[in-house]
């Protein structure tokens, strides 16, 4: 018929990347918190992948006449019981930590999803299965988990990971689950299901990306606790085996000089909250200013 | 009336030149210009608009509840003489107790969740007037009485969500009126009813206005019920005000060219089938941040002249009292309104088709469609308790010929969603057969054959989950043609095009994102992705009741050429006879689960009715004073599905009740000859000397 809503002015077909980037950059932009927090992630991240340039000294390299040494010109941190540099081990230690952190996340990410998809999108019988056994790892407190799961399997990065992960999946699978099963209340969900998809597809094509969203942020915040986690682990002794420059670990071995030499306890413990404290921050950021404009 | 009243008094309510903005990330946007309108005492004043045009934002101007980034920016409001711009927070928090009562859309919203009725009514008289307990208690039971609640004292001692819809409204009416309030604002008050309840809660309103002599200011989209209880009104456009006069005259003799269109689209409830022709407006509402230089209405009227582009016409006053925002509103009311041209044998070739009887293409026979309930005792808690029902669909019995339109009618909760979730094979079978193109399809979609799954498409209600949020346009309809293989791998883009030429959109829409699309776009989109797999039976749920009338017209005329292009059959469900009529061949009305009445369109909408038809006759509103509607109101509200009434389903609420016979046996059904069924125990005869319902002047 001749008359209907007509087209409105242009809008450019697709947008170019840079275009793009700056939607996905803008509520972060927008949110000050958001900043401050991805200030601090930033420091780390360049202080893992530059180590080699900002400072001279290798993190395992001993120097038996510097020994508990504070802050001075050539150890700006100063040094720990065994004459290392504190800065040095800061330094390539958030490789390890920057590298376990997100990867934990990631598998608990990968198992959570996967459960909280199977379960939201067909209920029933396998919701409760699922959920009923979660539930009961849930009830575990995180710590002990760890403990149980390190004492089993030993002390190892690989074990570290594993252990986060099973303790992080049921968070995100709950998570995920409330989040499908409003999803696949949708319109576009009896659409998909009306031109006969398989379920798999409408879980991870058609719900997945749409619950996106809280699942970033929730990550976001699960790095902090993972950051938090294997600083935990290794004060425990049950982290990385020495001497790797695990944050945890040398907070431990600072511990027994710490009359002598506060620093050494001090400057690990202020990398792991200010790596933690950046991460929430962001996500709270990153929360606030997505929820704002739905 | 006021109106012709010669005695010099002051307003109620005086709005002058208002001007409203919004601060937002993008700059502040003038939500409201130049908006001026005056409420006397015991005057209705409405003020109407699409979505978006800035009705509430006026009604939240005038107290003052514009939010953090809302700002009056200009003009004056004067309430009973005095200045309300600039007054402070407290004077006015006085006032909007006192003064001025606002009644909004939502009644759940308005009532306290976990207080008693009795308690949240009788703070109001406590607070504001000082009474003590008994009395104010004594006067709430006699306001509940006004506003004809039964049971009051039962109702006083419930919780909100112990009443049903129309009942909290009329609690939070009850509410707005305790103070006698000078000033009532209300904000679509019943837009969230159904039409039989919204029918009563309007009686209610227009005759609390004369007992009360209250000044009204009531704000609504719907243009029917603006005829129905306001004396003047506004119409909106886009942030002004383009045209004010008395009901009569903005409905039967509008002058800008706006009103004229949105008339032109609303549908009518006429007899003839002509008269319920749609003529939609074209073009959409251009956003506030970007108004045209001229007349606002100028890049979608039909009657531009070169000045509209450049000159912004004032509000002004062309006959005593009516006043109209168009430079040449008396030429354009001296010329005959032509349809354009190629509209009108488009649209009788559309609604005059298939005379000729074609074979059934879907057959439903006695089909039930129950959802277990658990019931909370502690034996069902352990598995040993009675299962409970609750009967969506109970004994549906129908058939569609091909390339024929069912309508189905009926209000919220009546199973009507279900019905079509059904057939789909969204909802699984309870009982009964569904038989499609000689197929059996009684099994849900997961079981279904991929050939029989293409050939039964929907189209969905609410235009902003019909799309997923995270594809483009182009993927979404591209992909119904890839899974179907509609057309060879290399055309699929082709299509998609094709497709979206076919609902009016260009190409420019395949990479666009669903946020970036309109309602009235959306829904489009939703129509093209269904055809494309080229179905059968295509089943609409309610397409067009969340979109503006000038939109719901394109779209409703879109379906129909579009229907008409593929020979598709269709389901069409509906809550208003009115969009019904006009679109469908076959009408069936739904009440609870049942079929009330079923046949050809023109016969429901004549004599014989089932008494439920009427009943939803007489209570649509119809967006014309000076037609004649039979005033038949249903008492009670809608029983629950699970534990429906025995015998005829409509007793507890019918009018024409006989008497036992309806409460004990299922009601016959009765043959009113060519396909119209009546399920009703009134004999044929009786039903067909009943008088028609709406009567309009040609």
């Amino acid at each position: 018929m001749a008359v209907s809503e007509q087209v409105v002015p242009r809008v450019s077909a697709r947008p170019s990347f840079w275009q793009r980037l700056r939607d996905a950059m803008s509520p972060i932009l927008a949110s000050k918190v958001a900043l401050v927090g991805l200030a601090l992630v930033i420091f780390w991240i360049l202080a893992a992948i530059f180590a080699p340039v900002v400072t001279p000294y290798s993190p395992l390299e001993q120097d038996a006449d510097a020994m508990n040494l504070g802050p001075s010109a050539g150890h700006p941190l100063g040094t720990d019981h065994l004459g290392r540099d504190l800065w040095a081990r800061l330094a390539y230690g958030s490789r390890l930590i920057l590298v376990l952190a997100p990867l934990s996340v990631l598998c608990s990410l990968a198992v959570g999803t996967t459960l909280g998809l199977l379960a939201g999108y067909f209920g029933g019988l396998i919701d409760e299965v699922v959920m009923r056994i979660l539930d009961a790892l849930m009830a575990f407190p995180a710590i002990l988990l760890y403990l149980i799961i390190i004492a089993a399997v030993g002390a190892s990065s690989t074990n570290v990971v594993i252990a986060i992960t099973i303790a992080g999946a049921p968070g995100v699978a709950r998570l995920v689950r409330s989040l499908t099963m409003d999803i696949r209340t949708r319109e576009y969900i009896a659409a998909a299901q009306l031109r006969g998809e398989n379920p798999f597809y409408i879980m991870w094509v058609e719900i997945l990306p749409n619950a996106r969203g809280p699942i970033i942020v929730d990550a976001m915040l699960r790095i902090g606790y993972a950051v938090f986690s294997i600083g935990t682990l290794g004060f425990l002794g049950l982290g990385l085996p020495p001497p790797a420059p695990d944050w945890g670990s040398m907070v431990c071995a600072g511990r027994r000089y710490i009359w002598a030499n506060p620093w050494a306890v001090l400057w690990p413990s202020l990398a792991i909250s200010s790596l933690v404290v950046g991460l929430n921050l962001f996500a709270d950021g990153l929360s606030e200013e997505t929820m704002r404009y739905q | 009336m006021t109106i012709n009243d010669h005695r010099i008094k002051t307003p109620i309510l005086e709005v002058r030149d208002l001007a409203i903005s919004y601060k937002t990330r993008k700059g502040d946007v003038p939500a409201v210009r130049d908006v001026s309108f005056e409420i006397h005492r015991g005057e209705a004043h409405g003020i109407v608009g699409e979505s978006g045009c800035g009705k509430s934002t006026v009604a939240f101007g005038v107290v003052n509840f514009l939010g953090r980034n809302g700002r009056i920016v200009g003009g004056s409001i004067l309430f009973q003489g005095q200045e309300l711009r600039g007054r402070s927070e407290e004077e006015l928090r006085r006032l909007r107790g006192d003064q001025i009562a606002m009644v909004y859309q939502d009644p759940m919203q308005a009532l306290n969740p976990s207080l008693r009725i009795g308690d949240q009514l009788s703070e109001v008289l406590i607070v504001h007037r000082g009474l003590s307990k008994e009395e104010a208690y004594d006067k709430c039971i006699d306001m509940l009485n006004r506003v004809y609640m039964p049971d009051p004292e039962v109702v006083m001692e419930r919780y909100p969500h112990q009443l049903s819809g129309g009942q909290q409204q009329r609690v939070v009416i009850a509410m707005a009126l305790l103070n006698n309030p000078a000033l009532l604002i209300m904000d679509e008050p019943t837009t969230a009813l159904d039409v039989t309840v919204e029918a009563a809660v309007l009686d209610l309103i227009d005759e609390l206005r004369r007992e009360f002599d209250t000044a009204i200011m009531y704000i609504t989209h719907n243009l029917g019920v603006i005829a129905r209880v306001s004396d003047r009104a506004g119409v909106m456009y886009a942030g002004e005000m383009v045209e004010r006069a008395t009901v009569e005259e903005v409905f039967l003799n509008p002058l800008h060219p706006y009103t004229q269109g949105l008339m032109r689209c609303v549908p009518k409830l006429g007899l003839s089938k002509e008269s319920s022709y749609l003529y939609p407006i074209r073009g959409r509402v251009p956003s506030p941040a970007e108004l045209p230089p001229g007349c606002i209405f100028e890049p979608r009227c039909d009657h531009v002249r070169p000045q509209c582009g450049q000159t912004h016409p004032e509000l002004r006053e062309v006959a005593p009292g009516h006043f109209v925002r168009c430079s040449f509103a008396e030429e354009i009311a001296a010329q005959e309104w032509q349809p354009p041209e190629d509209l009108i044998p488009d649209l009788a070739a559309l609604v005059a088709r298939k005379a000729e009887a074609a074979e059934p293409i879907l057959h439903l026979q006695n089909v039930r469609t129950y959802y277990e309930q658990e019931r909370k005792s502690l034996t069902s808690l352990v598995g040993l308790g009675k299962k409970q029902y609750v009967k969506a669909v109970d004994d549906v019995s129908f058939e569609i010929p091909k390339g024929c339109t069912l309508g189905v009618v009926g209000e919220s909760g009546c199973g009507k969603s279900t019905l079509a979730k059904t057939i789909v094979g969204l909802e699984p079978l309870t009982d009964g057969k569904v038989e499609f193109l000689g197929f059996d399809i009684s099994v849900p979609v997961s079981d279904r054959d991929l050939e029989l799954i293409k050939e039964l498409q929907m189209i969905f209600q609410n235009p902003d989950s019909t799309m997923n949020p995270s594809f483009t346009v182009g993927h979404q309809i591209g992909r119904p043609l890839r899974r179907f293989k509609t057309v060879p791998r290399g055309q699929v883009r082709g299509e998609v095009i094709r497709l979206l030429e076919a609902v009016k959109l260009d190409e420019s829409y395949y990479d666009r994102l669903p946020r970036q699309l309109s309602g009235g776009e959306k829904q489009r989109v939703g129509i093209a992705r269904a055809f494309a797999a080229r179905p059968d039976l295509v089943l609409c749920d309610e397409p067009v009741s969340s979109l503006d009338v000038s939109v719901q017209a394109a779209v409703l005329n879109l379906l129909l050429e579009i229907q008409q292009r593929y020979d598709t059959t269709m389901l069409f469900i509906a809550h208003d006879l009115s969009v019904v009529r006009f679109f469908s061949d076959y009408v069936a009305v739904m009440y609870l689960g049942k079929f009330c009445e079923i046949g050809p369109a023109e016969a429901i909408y004549a004599p014989p009715y089932h008494p439920y038809t009427e009943a939803l006759l007489s209570a649509v509103p119809i967006p014309d004073p000076s037609a004649k509607q039979k005033r038949i109101r249903l008492s009670g509200s809608v029983p629950s599905a699970l534990n429906p009434p025995s015998g005829c389903r409509f007793n507890t609420r019918c009018p024409r009740k006989l008497g036992d016979i309806c409460e004990t046996e299922e009601p016959p059904y009765r043959d009113a000859g060519g396909g119209h069924r009546i399920f009703c125990h009134i004999p044929l005869e009786e039903l067909r000397k009943l008088e028609p319902i709406v009567t309009v002047k040609p």
